[in-house]
């Protein structure tokens, strides 16, 4: 079972920030197919959020095939976003690593190794580079 | 989807004070919607009218299909808590409860009692002895045995601490989740509203600024930032709420439901307090105008 968190000032809806938050549990393979997300209720009274927010989210999951509603049991994980990718991620971070504190020598702050990061990810997919 | 609420026209005036004009709304059910504005600016006026606690001046105000506090059963379907959450001091928290089911033809007495456990109070415990949180608990407990189809709340959390306001807002989504009712609440914290709302009614100045819901008025609204503009050379779907220029640039808050093809401009999202914000400051402008025109 995963737990949401709400960040007011992002400026990304709330309803967006669960449907984000379940990819990305999905893509970390914190989520696996059969998994039950938590009831509506739950999410309500964890984060004294609107219910229709929440069930806005869960129809989105739906909708993108990565949960089904199973009525009066919950919503259960039906696909996840990992694929064969996930057994690259443990090199990937390594590397990552390594390339992050090079750019700490380098004298970056985590803002600006954000920023940097941010903007060729933006670049390098506007090329059409994967 | 059938109106909650719906509003033509409507006015109430007090003396020679109009604390609510030109009011036409029309709310759909099951929303939780938030009613935000400064002081005065006719929040509580609007709240008894729908209750029915006062009659309007002007035109007409329909709440659940009916004209509010003619009929006893409509009233049985409305939980209503005044503003400061008003309990008896001297009555125990038992005694409200007793209270409750004596005057409501509708009563659900486990619903009551379970969330009075739940809530961690004394049933023996005097009212006057609660604190401010728990005396706003047991207002909206007796207003929610009553089963409501719509829930009134005039500024429920505008007294109580962070926690307090945070275990009050769960408990009232909660409610909105298991029994499906409708909620009109009013406040001038939109911070809080932005979780809890999906409705929204911006109102200045005793007039309605803005009605709609809330991812809508997310979706058309954007700040556009750039070089100095004129507001008229704008294409005419762009409705302008706000502006600012210095000499070199223009901050524009307009609403469209069209795409922003100027490229001169920076266009962001609007969060809901920014939004609120430019409503309220473009109404107290208007109010400010009026006073003005009536005074000459």
């Amino acid at each position: 079972m995963i737990e949401f968190h709400l960040d007011a000032r992002s400026g990304v809806p709330p309803y967006q920030q669960v449907v984000q938050q379940v990819r990305h549990a999905l893509r970390l393979g914190l989520l696996d197919v059969g998994d039950q997300l938590p009831t509506v209720k739950e999410v309500v009274a964890a984060l004294a959020i609107n219910p229709n927010t929440v069930l806005k989210a869960y129809k989105e999951l739906e909708h993108l095939g990565l949960v089904v509603a199973r009525p009066g049991i919950g919503i259960f994980v039906a696909r996840t976003l990992t694929d064969d990718s996930l057994a690259a991620h443990g090199p990937l971070r390594q590397d990552l690593r390594r390339w992050l504190s090079q750019a700490r020598r380098a004298g970056l702050d985590d803002e600006s190794i954000e920023a940097l990061f941010r903007d060729v990810v933006r670049s390098s997919s506007a090329e059409g580079v994967a | 989807m059938t109106a909650i609420l719906e509003a033509n026209g409507l006015g109430k005036r007090y003396g020679h004070k109009w604390a609510l004009s030109g009011c036409t709304l029309a709310i759909p059910s099951g929303k939780v919607v938030g009613l935000v504005g400064p002081n005065g600016a006719g929040k509580t006026t609007l709240l008894h009218l729908s209750v029915g606690l006062v009659r309007p001046t002007t035109g007409s105000i329909a709440v659940l299909g009916g004209r509010p506090g003619t009929a006893p059963d409509k009233l049985a379907r409305i939980g209503f808590v005044a503003q400061d959450a008003p309990t008896y001091a001297t009555l125990s928290v038992r005694d409200h409860l007793r209270f409750g089911a004596w005057m409501n033809p509708i009563w659900d007495a486990k619903l009551a009692e379970d969330r009075i456990a739940r809530l961690g109070l004394d049933p023996r415990q005097k009212a006057g002895q609660l604190s401010g949180g728990q005396r706003a608990q047991l207002a909206l407990t007796l207003a929610v045995a009553k089963r409501p189809d719509l829930l009134v709340l005039d500024e429920p959390i505008a007294s109580l601490d962070p926690l307090a306001r945070r275990e009050f807002l769960q408990g009232l989504m909660e409610i909105v989740a298991e029994h499906g009712a409708s909620v009109i609440l009013s406040s001038h914290i939109v911070a809080d509203l932005e979780r809890v709302c999906d409705y929204l009614v911006v109102l200045v100045g005793s007039r309605v600024q803005i009605a709609g819901d809330i991812g809508d008025l997310l979706t058309t609204h954007h700040r556009l930032t750039g070089p100095r503009h004129d507001r008229h050379a704008l294409p005419s779907d762009q409705q302008v709420i706000g502006e600012s220029h210095t000499d070199r640039q223009s901050t524009l808050v307009v609403r469209t439901a069209k795409p922003i093809l100027d490229p001169s401009w920076l266009v962001e999202q609007l969060d809901l307090e920014d939004l609120v914000l430019a409503y309220m400051t473009r109404g107290a402008a208007q109010d400010r105008r009026l006073k003005l025109e009536v005074r000459w």
